[in-house]
């Protein structure tokens, strides 16, 4: 058994994740219900044949699915540090030999992984089910997976996750309760959302290259944060100013 | 002693040259060895000179030195305020010091290689429990045997230890979230020794619980001092740290006095001593004045003043007594209480 400490850490993180039935109708649900529910509406829109904006319809219905990898982590991570502010848990766990790193890593993975996991279970289902309604609708092959959603759901989804993880961190040491820490990180899902305003206006092209671009432009975004999540998370103030 | 030169030496010119510098060498590292291991023996685990902490303009402790022996158990007490937290997150390496310097097991904090190095020689038991409610007691004390990197044997025996040690072992698979704050602030405790820290700090153990709760935590103290365990306690429960304290220092941001409870005691008002006279009158109280007794007190018959030795000065005291044509019924010598010792200290210092 893996002796990582960011691992013990992001395990003990999902065992209490785990318990919190909110959290885990929410991480889970959400991916669930968005799949099923645009997968009624492509069923609906090919009932008279496939329409000419497919393409731009299905790729925008797995966007929705990064965007929702920027609100869900927040959540968990806001709790999960906060919580241990809240619950005053902190403090024995900052006299242990582990050092800040390893523990916002920990931390990060437990609040990177559930809302990823069920991001892309949700994602499958959708893709499944609109792949499964187009052949019958007459689509003479399988539309996804395609390339596009390849980028989005294992590209950007994944670095969007961590701009949200790492923004409710830097929340988390401003505020004093998990939903103001929610709150504020989840307004990342504003630049995602505009972008996705962007597509469906024909702005923006969900193109390879769009994505690629917008991906790096996250990863660049994701690199200054962590920076700046590091220096934020300070355990002399996290001792003596968070109350 | 430097090691002898055995009777088989060896009797070539050459090899006895290289024996005899060997032999040299070792009598010339065998005091420094001998040194070391005497300092490692008496080392002490704690050992702070002028260690202070300021936030902002508010100093919260100032200029403490204080040594902590290996296998002693040190009460810190002091008012709310006092300085009590702060000085054990210091040591325990979460908050910087703002000068001074301090050692914990022979490493000097302030930089986080060391940081780590005394977390793992440190158990802490904050004056907040923390223990993840939503987690069983077992899952509590097993996350923190994994911070320590313990195997998974080594924490399955202590874990074990210690949840039957403290009577929780039934109570293994029940959230912390249940259990009542004895309980809670006993299995803080234990989630501090699963490691089998060297030093262990604890921050108002019994506070906030009540008698019963209280005393249990107080009889596992004890059982702890038993084993010799290295043990910096902060209180402001006097009786408590009377019971169970080697030595007290008495902090209200700088330290006041450091001793035994009974140091403490005497050191602040010596001894009392007690005569009940069959009268009292002024010739006596005359004769009491002209040896310099302080602090006489006059109730009815009795005369109660300081003395700083009993047995050096009390025969004096009677002597005189009698001289002036007292009789003397009873003659009791009383100490102090930590309790009266350390509220003078404290309110000397808000003076």
């Amino acid at each position: 058994m893996t002796t990582w400490i960011p691992w013990k850490i992001a395990r003990k993180e999902l065992k209490v994740i785990g318990r919190k039935r909110s959290i885990i109708f929410y991480t889970v649900g959400l991916p669930l219900l968005i799949a099923v529910a645009f997968s009624l509406e492509i069923k609906s829109l090919t009932a008279s044949g496939i329409p000419a904006t497919l393409s731009l319809g299905a790729e925008s219905i797995i966007y929705i699915f990064v965007i929702l990898t920027t609100v869900l982590p927040s959540t968990i991570a806001a709790y999960s540090i906060v919580g241990e502010k809240i619950e005053k848990t902190l403090e024995p766990l900052l006299a242990t030999p582990t050092t800040d790193g390893e523990i916002l890593l920990g931390k990060g993975i437990a609040a990177f992984m559930p809302p990823i996991l069920s991001a892309w279970l949700g994602a499958s289902i959708f893709m499944a089910t609109t792949d499964y309604i187009l052949l019958n609708a007459g689509l003479g092959y399988y539309y996804f997976p395609n390339w596009n959603a390849g980028v989005m759901l294992l590209l950007l989804a994944p670095l969007a996750g961590v701009l949200s993880i790492e923004v409710a961190v830097i929340a988390s040491s401003r505020v004093s309760d998990v939903r103001g820490a929610n709150q504020i990180a989840g307004l990342m899902f504003i630049p995602f959302v505009l972008v996705f305003a962007a597509g469906v206006q024909g702005l923006f092209a969900f193109s390879i290259g769009n994505l690629l671009i917008f991906s790096a432009v996250v990863l660049v975004v994701d690199t200054a944060l962590y920076f700046l999540s590091r220096a934020t998370f300070k355990r002399e103030e996290i001792l003596t100013k968070w109350k | 002693m430097p090691p002898a030169l055995p009777s088989d030496s060896p009797n070539s010119p050459f090899l006895s040259q290289i024996y005899l510098w060997t032999v040299f060498y070792e009598t010339l590292t065998f005091n420094s060895r001998q040194s070391a291991t005497y300092n490692q023996e008496v080392l002490a685990l704690i050992d702070t000179d002028g260690l202070t902490k300021k936030f902002g303009d508010l100093t919260a402790v100032e200029n403490l030195s204080l040594h902590v022996d290996d296998g002693e158990v040190f009460g810190f007490l002091g008012p709310n305020g006092a300085g009590k937290t702060t000085t054990i997150r210091m040591l325990c390496c979460l908050i910087s010091k703002t000068s001074g310097s301090a050692k914990i097991g022979g490493y000097e904090i302030g930089n986080e290689e060391n940081a780590l190095r005394i977390r793992k020689i440190i158990g802490l038991v904050p004056d907040n429990v923390g223990l993840y409610e939503s987690l069983t007691a077992y899952e509590n004390l097993d996350y923190y045997g994994t911070l320590y990197k313990r195997t998974d044997s080594q924490r399955k025996e202590s874990n074990e230890y210690f949840l039957k040690l403290l009577g929780l072992w039934e109570k293994r698979n029940a959230l912390a979230g249940t259990f009542s704050k004895g309980m809670k602030q006993k299995l803080a405790i234990a989630r501090a020794l699963v490691h089998d820290p060297e030093i262990l700090f604890m921050d108002e153990p019994t506070a906030n619980l009540d008698p019963e709760a209280a005393k249990t935590v107080r009889e596992f103290i004890l059982d702890l001092k038993k084993q010799k365990k290295t043990i910096f306690l902060n209180t402001h429960n006097l009786d408590e740290a009377q019971r169970i304290c080697d030595r007290i220092g008495i902090l209200n941001t700088q330290f006041m006095a450091v001793g035994t409870p009974e140091d403490l005691e005497r050191s602040i008002h010596g001894r009392k001593t007690v005569v009940q006279l069959r009268q009292v009158n002024e010739a006596i109280l005359e004769a009491l004045k002209k040896l310099k007794v302080k602090n006489i007190i006059r109730e009815g018959n009795k005369l109660t003043f300081d003395v700083m030795d009993p047995a050096e000065e009390n025969p004096d005291v009677i002597d005189a007594i009698v001289a002036v044509g007292g009789r003397i019924e009873t003659v009791t010598v009383t100490s102090s209480s930590l309790e009266e010792a350390y509220l003078k200290l404290v309110k000397e210092k808000i003076q």
